[in-house]
């Protein structure tokens, strides 16, 4: 790895990493005995080990000259390692958690296994470590595929992958010792957010670089959606963490918004954190990985246009469907609502896009469980959006808010969507990256594609039924008019749903862990002896056609 | 250089582009997304002009039906409070006696109670009813401050060691670590409250020590627990002499309640539960102590 970058590139990144390692001195000098201080002491640590890996082969021989003439795929094959030691992680932890919820003792009375600090260790773990691991790893094998180039940089994809590691690894452990902001899905203090914001714009100008030397005309979809992706997620950072810490020695800080604006600045990023992380970014995998698994032309560009603009116009303006029934203001709840609404069409035309993509291929998504794996995960994404447009209408969100029918919802498109696809991708990526002729084991591959699709319909089955009798349950009245039932009631009724949701997600996250084996298995196999001379970038001088963006 | 070809399959065109094998056709939009895209539309825009939605700079548009949440909320209540009143009314002007002679304000009573019970005292005394460590059980008939309605009612609007300006006060001392009694003292008293609620384990070993212990307790714990111990309500003094226990009633829980003492803490409902509510919850926690209430 390290005997790719030039012995000028190896100085380079070892100076960042002793910054970073002064940073982390600096946090734990001004921390002191705050949890900032344990921060510190993590970034120390985590720059010291990658220093001591740089400096241990900083004399190797320079790289031989032609590295233009490959794909850059290191940092790639590191992203899918990690985005996989996430995913065991990340899942391990709902499975605690959803076993918590049924068996609350199963917190040990510690303190850091409480389920408030467990809660956000797995949704970090699963959406920002395993999803965007994944997704760093996939826009950077897409985008050089779809441009015919190597990566712009040789330095920076690696300061963007590991860097973009550390930020997960700071929220995580962050969350143990009790740092939160509690604004969902960014609970991460201001000093991580502070360096995330460095590492995303490294992203943005890596991939827009890597753009412009492309060698085809016209830009794939898949990079719209990454670069919709990396361009929003930035601009939801932002916003959503601008905050003021409460001295530079605190790990503690205060939004500077106010009352309910915060709350809708909160849930305009939830929303399109949802949109542009868990959708536009594994849609951009979608459009990559399927068609190229099926051997199929995706069925409609125009139609890939129409939801690529429907979505990103409609989502932006969705995020009040989420403080429905509350201090916000009636009238921007019925915006959101009704852009939700509306939100349904391109949604679809993106799910339908991709399943009638497979048309001439079904034979194939019969026999390849890689490929119907990315078939199931166009079918649940249609399945989502369309309980979620359902949802956000204002009269059913009001039997649905605060109920598990939400957790339902998440989980079909978590589970059924983005994990999903996810696996799809990696099992048709990973032989293509390590020049294998095929996956280690197609019968492990069918065996975790039946425990993940077991596991997502008992958990989104018992999540959906838990959900609705809760709500039916809070609002059912006695015939004198008064409340039948109190909370613990429904928490009773609950029960059996949230030990049927714990094995669902158990069988989900052993099927993962069969996928690891099996992706570990084909690293290990021997290459195939033959270079595809096919997969290499085109040398040649970019095509004189203006590059137009919209297409 | 685009190289439009024809898909065998669909009989379509592509765009002639490919980007590592991948190639687009050129189908176009199939109607029924167009239709239902209007659709969708056709309802947002309806709804924008029913209900308010777009904003106007300091004021947004109030839509047809001129109606917002608020409104919406103060009516319901209304509705809702309407609908109750008749037999909230009743609850709050008759008296408990009264009300235990209706049996359909005490049909009442049960369904409501258990929704307001579960909702408000079910975290300290347990679903049921039946308590647990430090909380006392509340179907027993052994009570503490009085088990009658009223007393009920009494308990729950100021409270025990609440912040409540009439709050009932309810201090166990601290015998063992305030050094009233020393180490001896403390166990030979434990022995001996042990015993009136175990008299058969009482072996000739432990004579001795009980009788010891009934000096200490006459000197120092009659004064609250009552010569028998049988307790004292006014004090909120529990009977040791029963087999119920708030801490517990082996050795080692009673030498630890005389030792460190007790302060059980329970909240005022006075401003939290409204006064018909205050009288279904007495009686509700009463009828749960009583076979046939
Ligand atoms: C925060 C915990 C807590 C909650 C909530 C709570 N209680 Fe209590 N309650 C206690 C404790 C502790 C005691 C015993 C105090 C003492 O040691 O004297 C008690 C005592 C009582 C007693 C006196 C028992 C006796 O023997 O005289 C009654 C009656 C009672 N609670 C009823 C209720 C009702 C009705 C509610 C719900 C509206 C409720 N409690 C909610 C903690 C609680
Ligand atoms: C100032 C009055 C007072 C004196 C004196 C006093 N007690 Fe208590 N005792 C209480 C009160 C009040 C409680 C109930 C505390 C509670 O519920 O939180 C109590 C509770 C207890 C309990 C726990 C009962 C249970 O159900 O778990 C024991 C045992 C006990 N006392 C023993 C003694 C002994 C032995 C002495 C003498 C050494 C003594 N007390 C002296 C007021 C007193
Ligand atoms: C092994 C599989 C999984 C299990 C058992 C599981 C379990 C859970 C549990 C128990 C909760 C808390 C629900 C509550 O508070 O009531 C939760 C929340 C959440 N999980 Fe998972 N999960 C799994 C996989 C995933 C994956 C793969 C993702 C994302 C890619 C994900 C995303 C989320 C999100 C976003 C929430 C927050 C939902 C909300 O606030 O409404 N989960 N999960
Ligand atoms: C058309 C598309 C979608 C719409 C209109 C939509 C709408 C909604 C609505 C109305 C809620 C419930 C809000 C509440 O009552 O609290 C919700 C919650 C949620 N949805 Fe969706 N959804 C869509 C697609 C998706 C997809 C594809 C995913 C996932 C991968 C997803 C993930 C989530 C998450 C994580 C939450 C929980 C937020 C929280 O923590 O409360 N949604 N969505």
């Amino acid at each position: 790895m390290i005997a790719q970058l030039t012995s000028s590139e190896r100085q380079y990144s070892a100076v960042i990493l002793i910054l970073l390692l002064m940073a982390g001195i600096a946090m734990a000098a001004l921390g002191k005995a705050d949890a900032l201080g344990v921060q510190g002491v993590i970034v120390l640590l985590y720059s010291g080990v990658l220093l001591a890996f740089v400096l241990s082969s900083i004399d190797k021989p320079e790289p031989s000259e032609d590295r233009q003439a490959n794909y850059y795929d290191d940092p790639i094959k590191v992203g899918i390692v990690l985005s996989m030691v996430w995913a065991v992680f990340g899942m391990f932890m709902g499975v605690w958690v959803a076993a918590q919820l049924a068996w609350p003792n199963l917190a040990f009375d510690a303190a850091w296994s409480t389920f408030g600090r467990m809660r956000p260790a797995h949704t970090t773990g699963v959406i920002f470590g395993f999803g965007g691991n994944a997704l760093i790893a996939t826009s950077f094998h897409v985008v050089q595929r779809t441009s015919r180039t190597r990566l712009a940089g040789q330095l920076s994809p690696w300061f963007v992958l590991m860097g973009y590691n550390l930020f997960c690894l700071l929220a995580v452990s962050g969350y143990f010792i009790g740092i939160t902001q509690s604004k969902e899905y960014a609970e991460a203090e201001w000093y991580a957010d502070l360096w995330l914001v460095i590492v995303w714009v490294t992203y943005l100008v890596l991939y827009i670089r890597t753009l412009a030397r492309r060698k085809e005309p016209h830009i794939y979809v898949a990079n719209w959606y990454f670069m919709a992706f990396i361009v929003v997620v930035a601009m939801l950072h932002i916003v959503n963490n601008l905050a003021v810490p409460v001295s530079w020695g605190h790990a503690k800080s205060y939004t500077i918004w106010p009352g309910v604006q915060d709350a809708m600045v909160q849930w305009w990023y939830g929303h399109n954190a949802v949109a542009f992380f868990l959708t536009a970014g594994f849609l951009g995998m979608m459009y990559y990985y399927l068609p190229k698994r099926a051997g199929r032309p995706i069925f409609s560009y125009r139609l890939s246009i129409l939801s690529f603009w429907g979505i990103t116009f409609f989502y932006m303006w969705a995020g009040s469907h989420h403080l429905h029934y509350t201090a916000l203001p009636h009238w921007v709840q019925n915006l959101g609502m009704t852009f939700s609404v509306m939100l349904l069409v391109p949604s679809w035309a993106s799910a339908g896009n991709a399943l009638l993509t497979l048309n001439g291929a079904w034979h194939k998504v019969r026999d390849d469980a890689t490929l119907r794996f990315m078939m199931v995960a166009a079918v649940f994404y249609g399945l989502s959006t369309f309980e979620g447009s359902f949802l956000a209408i204002r009269p059913v969100n009001s039997l649905s808010h605060y109920t598990d029918w939400t957790v339902g919802h998440v989980h079909a498109g978590a589970l059924g969507w983005v994990a999903l696809i996810t696996f799809g991708s990696l099992y048709t990526l990973v032989p293509a990256l390590w020049k294998r002729e095929r996956m280690y084991s197609a019968a492990l591959v069918e065996v975790h594609f039946w425990l993940a699709l077991a596991g997502t319909l008992i958990y989104v089955f018992a999540m959906w039924n838990s959900g609705i009798i809760q709500g039916l349950m809070w609002r059912t009245y006695t015939e004198d008019n008064a409340l039948a039932y109190s909370f613990v009631d429904s928490l009773l009724a609950m029960y059996p749903y949230y030990i049927a949701r714990a094995f669902g997600g158990l069988l989900f996250l052993l099927g993962t862990i069969v996928g690891c084996y099996n992706i570990w298995m084909t690293v290990r196999m021997a290459p195939v002896t033959a270079q595809d001379h096919a997969d290499l970038p085109d040398r040649r001088a970019a095509p004189g056609i203006a590059p137009s963006p919209a297409e | 250089m685009a190289v439009e070809e024809v898909d065998p399959v669909s009989g379509r065109v592509t765009t002639g582009h490919e980007w590592n094998g991948i190639k687009e056709l050129d189908t176009p939009v199939p109607r029924g997304v167009l239709i239902f895209l209007i659709v969708t539309h056709i309802f947002a825009v309806i709804w924008w002009f029913v209900m308010p939605t777009w904003p106007l700079g300091t004021t947004y548009t109030k839509g047809l039906l001129d109606t917002n949440q608020h409104k919406i909320v103060e009516e319901r209540l209304v509705q809702a409070n309407a609908a109750r009143a008749s037999w909230v009314d009743a609850i709050e002007t008759a008296s408990f006696d009264e009300i235990r002679a209706d049996p359909k304000l005490m049909g009442i009573v049960r369904s409501t109670g258990h929704q307001l019970f579960g909702d408000n005292c079910a975290a300290c005394h347990g679903r049921d009813g039946k308590g647990g460590h430090g909380y006392p059980d509340l179907t027993d008939d052994d009570w503490i401050w009085g088990g009658d309605p009223e007393m009920i009612a009494e308990t729950m609007r100021i409270g025990i060691n609440s912040p409540h300006p009439e709050s009932r006060a309810s201090q166990m001392p601290a015998f063992g670590r305030d050094q009233m009694l020393d180490r001896r003292q403390v166990v030979d008293v434990a022995a001996y409250v042990h015993s009136l609620s175990n008299p058969s384990e009482s072996t000739s070993a432990t004579i001795g020590s009980i009788e010891a212990g009934k000096e200490v307790f006459l000197a120092n714990c009659a004064a609250c627990h009552g010569e028998d111990a049988k307790g004292n309500r006014d004090l909120g003094a529990p009977n040791l002499a029963d087999g119920y226990w708030i801490y517990g009633g082996d050795l080692q829980a009673i030498i630890t309640t005389i030792h460190s003492g007790r302060q059980g803490h329970m909240p005022t409902w006075d401003e939290r539960l409204s006064p018909a509510e205050i009288k279904i919850l007495a009686l509700y926690v009463h009828s749960l102590g009583v076979e046939n209430p």
